[in-house]
């Protein structure tokens, strides 16, 4: 319980270190002002409209109304829209999401039996050809395996779409491209490329886990006593490997945000990361801003998720030894 | 344990072909691109050398090709052969560059953290433990992103190199010191350390002679897949058009801007680029991969 | 005469490498009745431990069995395909490993783990097999046997769980019991009682035990025959009694030999053949301060360490790790200092020694003064070059990246007692002073064995000419044979150089050999301090005398009482 308590009260501080950043990046890259008004406006407006904007505030006041606004779902104007940033991410957040979802689900449910089978045959002739594999698949930077996908299967096949979200559905509210055929066909691409890096790094993982685990005394002697490999390889070592292959989990989520942002590019899928994109061709502080705060929620809820999954396997954390 | 004699480094390296084939690969392509002003056919960014009737020539086994270009040349009539030794120069400084600056700060920071404890520990690791929450390469895109906002134009574009290190490096530290903390919280523990308060040994001489020889070998395994993370950083970043400017490309730069023509079939101004890219990663990961095995000889 | 249950003839098992195979065991042979205990001794490297895996198949690869049979109720276990003996594991064979904090799985409940082994083994459903699992763990002696099923490993304590392993290695119910060091990891008390758990067990179901161990005192207590192994042959087999008594074979004698008594102080401990180099002029050199009386003094010495974590809002009371009102060492004396684990003693060693801070209390040295009040570099450095560790673990306590001769030129540099010409030759003098050679000094902490790297951490405390020497478990993880040594070479330097010692232990009776006066620590807290002989002899606490009659003892063959005659039996 006091674990728990404790790392709740660590997310919010990160939320608020990741704000503090968010509200440097906001206040002092860049003039707030000048972006507001251009250079035309006289000395004497500026100061008027710094006044008002609350900027000769003292800094920790300052800080404290940027915190309570961002709570309030108000991260501010884009300079390059002048829209609320707040809206536009919710606007281009569903986009992001299902690639997300489609990529991470599809890596997990590839990788980690793929992990488990080559931790267990090491040494054979498909587990080898899997490291190959991974191997590539670690290693190949996802622009261009986007690109290779889309000289393959677009120009040269003319099989797939090389960009867009295709046709959009609604499912319970939640509107995706998932839900078409068409959209689906669209996001095949995007989602695989993706799901390889993912894919590559969590194999690795759950395999060197395997690996490490299999070498344990708990494992001998539960060879010794007689039980049966499925047993020792599921029950035994599986969930022991699961406890630093959840961490990772957590962290490839984040990671598979920030992939999207390349990918979406590739792919010009109308996503968040496109947004971004924009956001820093234009120098559009508050979009950049409210990105970064938003992503860092996600983060923060992730790794949450994950310290909670951790109390959920391992007692000896439930009974504070560690 | 972490010691193996010497003849086992060589007999292990040879036991496995691929490894040393990639470190032959590295050896090369450092030396290559290095050597780029001798070694390529041409100078690819020098205005008086290139003819724009040059352009578009496929690789040299194809109809319509020029035996000058041995890869073709891109939109610009740039020998695509010589681009990539230049570019590849640029993301190998790039990467090495960055990695270096990583492995400073995180070796600075994991020992200081290690060592001492209490509050140093609390505070660095909370700062570590933030960043790590955000991917490296999220956080060079924004370290990018707001240092050319913070800059003047013509700075930035002048120091695209220095930026590019210094955004890549910083992003890349929090591994490294997580790496070296739980290591010298290890070595801290150990009786040679214990030796060495007992001899009455300076703070200073105990971690920079002591502790620190003893928690390199796990770093320099991560500094090694982290040269292959950061060149795919570098390349990832210019190719989003935020990295090297395309007066003086890198290959990811070079990739972004052949990918333009992708839909009129000429494909090597990516492919080429994009294989030797691809080759340069893959070697260093491999290395890197036998590397943590040679080390960890329990896996075998 | 029935069928033995397990016959082992003329075993090798070889481990290929690429420098030439390494054959592990060679020629080995055993034969073992149901309801009998059969000992494997040896020390490290003997191949005891290869003979109990080859058992039950569990060679570590590349290993493999390359002659001989393995015949279980007649059947040859080396022919079996591997299937057919993984089907005999658990069931017809079982096996204890030697760390009980290792071989449970963490995130199972004990009681999951054994019902889990009892359904699968048994062929039962998992309700009936609960059931069962109560039922045993009851057998090995777990009380509240059903509330304590649904708690997890780290809820036990070590012996409760060696227990548990009990229970689990004989869930499938074997014939053959294979039990590789099961109480090495234990205190001494707690390992008699694991000792006759095995013992009962074995006479109960009749079932056939092989005892792996490194320790004499052991066999003694717990097997009926033993067999001797050294360099992966078997030297000598025999009943045990008659084996421990009158020895035939050298190696058998020699250690015997080794081991150090319990009952009387030997002399080559007591009076070590006197050997000089010509660096002891030079170590003598920081003794002109010669004084009567007290090395070192403390008052209410307390240790505490901080409680992990907080629950339900209340910081828990700090743990206290040690609580001593008074402890004094006289100038020349050996103070040792026995306990069981956690119980201070490693702490209190360091307390002394200015390598933990203290919580409360003081401890004063004669000659420095009050060590935690130290303000400036220099006495602080001063003190340190008076005082000195060795310590038990010989892997750790030697930085692997420095080669041997810089090791020692170190602490000789930094504290200027010696120009930066002169030091090779100390150097090369210390190593020769504590039995290596100077060419050593060339070499890494690697390419030396665990006896060889602890002279190496002896002749590093003796490089600063040190006066004091904490001994923090010194012989702990050598084997005996060199652990005779290393306390002959301790005893001699010792004399010698006129050190004074703390010499910390849990073996009775190596503090036996070694001490003037021994003080018994439990819990944090010294229980009781006398001089050696009158402790060992007519022990007053009650704690002391629960140690001293639960250590194994090995009464049998004992050498001519002269050191010559010791030393050169044992090289």
């Amino acid at each position: 319980m006091y674990y728990v308590i404790a790392r709740v009260l660590q997310a919010c501080l990160v939320m608020l270190c990741v704000a503090l950043v968010g509200f440097i990046v906001f206040q002092y890259v860049g003039d707030p002002v000048l972006a507001l008004v251009g250079q035309e406006t006289s000395i004497e407006d500026r100061a008027a409209l710094r006044e008002s904007l609350g900027l000769n505030d003292p800094i920790l006041v300052q800080y404290l109304r940027f915190v309570a606004d961002a709570l309030r779902g108000d991260l501010g104007i884009s300079y390059s829209f002048n829209r609320d940033v707040a809206d536009m991410i919710a606007e281009r957040l569903p986009a992001t999401v299902e690639l997300v979802l489609l990529s991470g689900v599809l890596g997990l449910v590839l990788a980690i039996p793929a992990g488990i089978y080559t931790g267990i045959h090491r040494k054979g002739g498909w587990a080898q050809a899997i490291m190959a594999l991974s191997v590539i698949g670690v290693s190949i930077p996802s622009f261009l395996l986007g690109i290779l996908m889309i000289l393959v299967f677009s120009v040269w096949l003319n099989w797939l779409p090389s960009f867009g979200r295709g046709d959009v559905a609604g499912v319970f509210g939640f509107r995706s491209s998932l839900f078409t055929l068409d959209g689906l066909s669209h996001a095949l691409m995007p989602a695989a490329v993706l799901c390889l890096f993912q894919l590559g790094v969590i194999l690795r993982l759950v395999r060197a886990e395997m690996l490490e685990v299999l070498r344990t005394d708990f494992i001998r002697f539960a060879w010794a006593r007689g039980l049966p490999a499925q047993v020792v390889y599921l029950q035994h070592a599986l969930k022991n490997t699961l406890v630093p292959v959840v961490t990772a989990i957590g962290l490839q989520l984040s990671s598979l945000f920030a992939f999207s942002i390349i990918t979406e590019r590739v792919f010009q899928w109308p996503g968040m990361g496109s947004l971004l994109l924009h956001a820093i061709g234009q120098s559009d502080i508050p979009l950049l801003a409210a990105y970064l705060i938003f992503v860092g929620l996600v983060f923060t809820v992730a790794n949450l998720v994950v310290d909670a999954l951790y109390v959920m396997i391992d007692p000896r954390i439930r009974h504070g030894k560690v | 344990m972490l010691i193996r004699i010497k003849s086992d480094f060589w007999y292990e390296l040879l036991r496995s072909p691929i490894t040393v084939f990639s470190a032959l690969l590295i050896i090369l392509m450092v030396l290559a691109c290095t050597f780029a002003p001798w070694v390529a056919p041409h100078t690819p960014f020098d205005p008086a050398t290139i003819s724009i009737l040059d352009n578009n020539l496929p690789p040299a086994w194809q109809d319509r090709s020029d035996p000058r270009f041995l890869l073709g040349t891109d939109m610009q009539g740039r020998d695509v052969l010589s681009a990539m030794l230049y570019g590849g120069r640029i993301s190998l400084m790039v990467g090495l560059g960055a990695v270096a600056l990583s492995t400073v700060i995180g070796l600075t920071v994991g020992l200081v953290a290690g060592y001492f404890g209490g509050l140093t520990d609390a505070i660095l690791m909370r700062i570590a433990e933030v960043q790590f929450a955000f991917p490296p390469i999220l956080i060079a895109l924004l370290l990018n992103g707001i240092l050319k906002t913070a800059l003047p134009a013509d700075v930035f574009a002048t120091a695209a190199v220095p930026i590019m290190i210094l955004a890549i490096g910083l992003a890349g530290w929090v591994q490294f010191a997580r790496i070296v903390r739980a290591s010298t919280l290890v070595q801290r523990e150990q009786d040679y350390i214990t030796a060495c308060h007992a001899i009455g040994l300076p703070t200073h001489v105990t971690i920079l002679r002591h502790i620190l020889p003893n928690v390199l070998s796990p770093v320099l395994v991560l500094a090694m897949l982290q040269i292959a993370v950061a060149i795919v950083t570098e390349a990832t970043l210019s190719f989003l058009g935020l990295g090297t400017p395309l007066t003086e490309p890198s290959l990811g730069a070079l990739i972004q801007a052949g990918s333009q023509f992708l839909f009129s079939g000429i494909w090597w101004v990516v492919i080429f680029p994009g294989v030797m890219l691809l080759m340069m990663v893959i070697a260093f990961n491999l290395v890197a991969d036998w590397a943590r095995d040679y080390l960890n000889p329990r896996l075998r | 005469m029935t069928d033995p249950l397990l016959k082992i003839e003329d075993l090798q098992i070889t481990f290929p490498h690429r420098r030439g195979d390494f054959i592990a065991v060679q020629g080995f042979e055993l034969t073992l009745n149901k309801g009998e205990i059969v000992g494997l001794i040896g020390e490290s490297g003997a191949g005891k431990s290869t003979v109990g895996n080859a058992v039950i198949g569990l060679l570590s690869p590349p290993g493999r069995v390359t002659s001989g049979q393995i015949l279980l109720d007649g059947q040859d276990l080396t022919e079996l395909t591997a299937h057919r003996l993984a089907a005999l594991r658990g069931r017809r064979i079982g096996m204890i490993f030697q760390d009980p904090m290792t071989s449970l799985n963490p995130l199972m409940t004990v009681g999951q783990q054994l019902a889990q082994s009892i359904s699968i083994l048994r062929k039962m459903p998992m309700r009936q097999a609960r059931a069962e699992a109560a039922r045993r763990l009851s057998d090995v002696g777990i009380s509240d046997a059903k509330n304590r099923m649904d708690q997890y490993p780290h809820e036990f304590s070590g012996g409760m769980r060696q227990r548990v392993v009990i229970a689990l290695a004989l869930a499938g119910d074997p014939d053959l019991l294979i039990a590789d060091e099961p109480t090495t990891a234990l205190d001494v008390s707690v390992q008699k009682q694991v000792l006759d758990l095995i013992k009962d067990i074995c006479r109960e179901r009749a079932l056939g035990v092989i005892l792996v161990t490194h320790d004499m005192g052991v066999i003694a207590e717990t097997a009926d025959r033993v067999c001797v192994m050294r360099h992966g042959k078997l030297v000598e087999t025999g009943d045990t009694q008659k084996v421990l008594a009158h020895p035939t074979a050298d190696y058998t004698t020699r250690l015997i030999a080794a081991i150090p008594s319990i009952t009387e102080r030997e002399d080559r401990f007591r009076n070590p053949e006197p050997r000089t180099g010509d660096i002891d002029k030079w170590l003598l050199q920081a003794h002109d301060r010669e004084e009567e009386g007290h090395f070192l003094n403390t008052t209410d010495l307390v240790k505490e360490f901080p409680a992990k974590g907080v629950s339900f809002g209340i910081r828990q009371p700090p743990f206290r790790a040690v609580d001593v009102p008074q402890i004094q060492i006289a100038r020349g004396e050996v103070l040792g200092l026995v306990g069981e684990s956690g119980s201070g003693k490693s702490t209190l060693g360091r307390l002394l020694t200015g390598l933990l801070p203290i919580t409360q209390g003081s401890v004063t040295y004669t000659d420095h003064g009050d060590i935690s009040a130290f303000r400036r570099a220099a006495p602080r450095k001063a003190f340190r070059r008076d005082v000195q560790v060795v310590f038990q673990d010989p892997y750790s306590s030697l930085n692997s990246r420095l080669r041997v001769d810089r090791i020692l030129a170190e602490p000789i540099r930094f504290h200027g007692l010696a120009s930066r010409s002169q030091t090779p030759r100390l150097v090369a003098a210390l190593l020769e002073r504590v039995g290596l050679s100077a060419e050593d000094g060339r070499k890494y902490p690697h390419q030396f064995s665990g006896g060889q790297r602890q002279r190496i951490c002896i002749a590093r405390a003796l490089a600063v000419r040190p006066r004091f020497i904490l001994c923090d478990e010194p012989t702990s993880a050598l084997d005996v044979s060199i652990q005779a040594d290393m306390l002959a070479l301790l005893m001699e330097l010792r004399r010698s150089l006129g050190l004074t010692m703390l010499f910390v232990s849990h073996d009775l009776a190596v503090v036996r050999q070694v001490s003037d006066r021994v003080a018994v620590m439990r819990k944090g807290k010294i229980v009781e301090l006398k001089e050696a002989e009158t402790l060992f002899q007519s022990p007053e606490h009650e704690y002391t005398r629960h140690l001293l009659s639960t250590a194994p003892r090995v009464e049998g063959h004992r050498p001519s009482n002269t050191a010559a005659s010791t030393r050169k039996a044992i090289q």
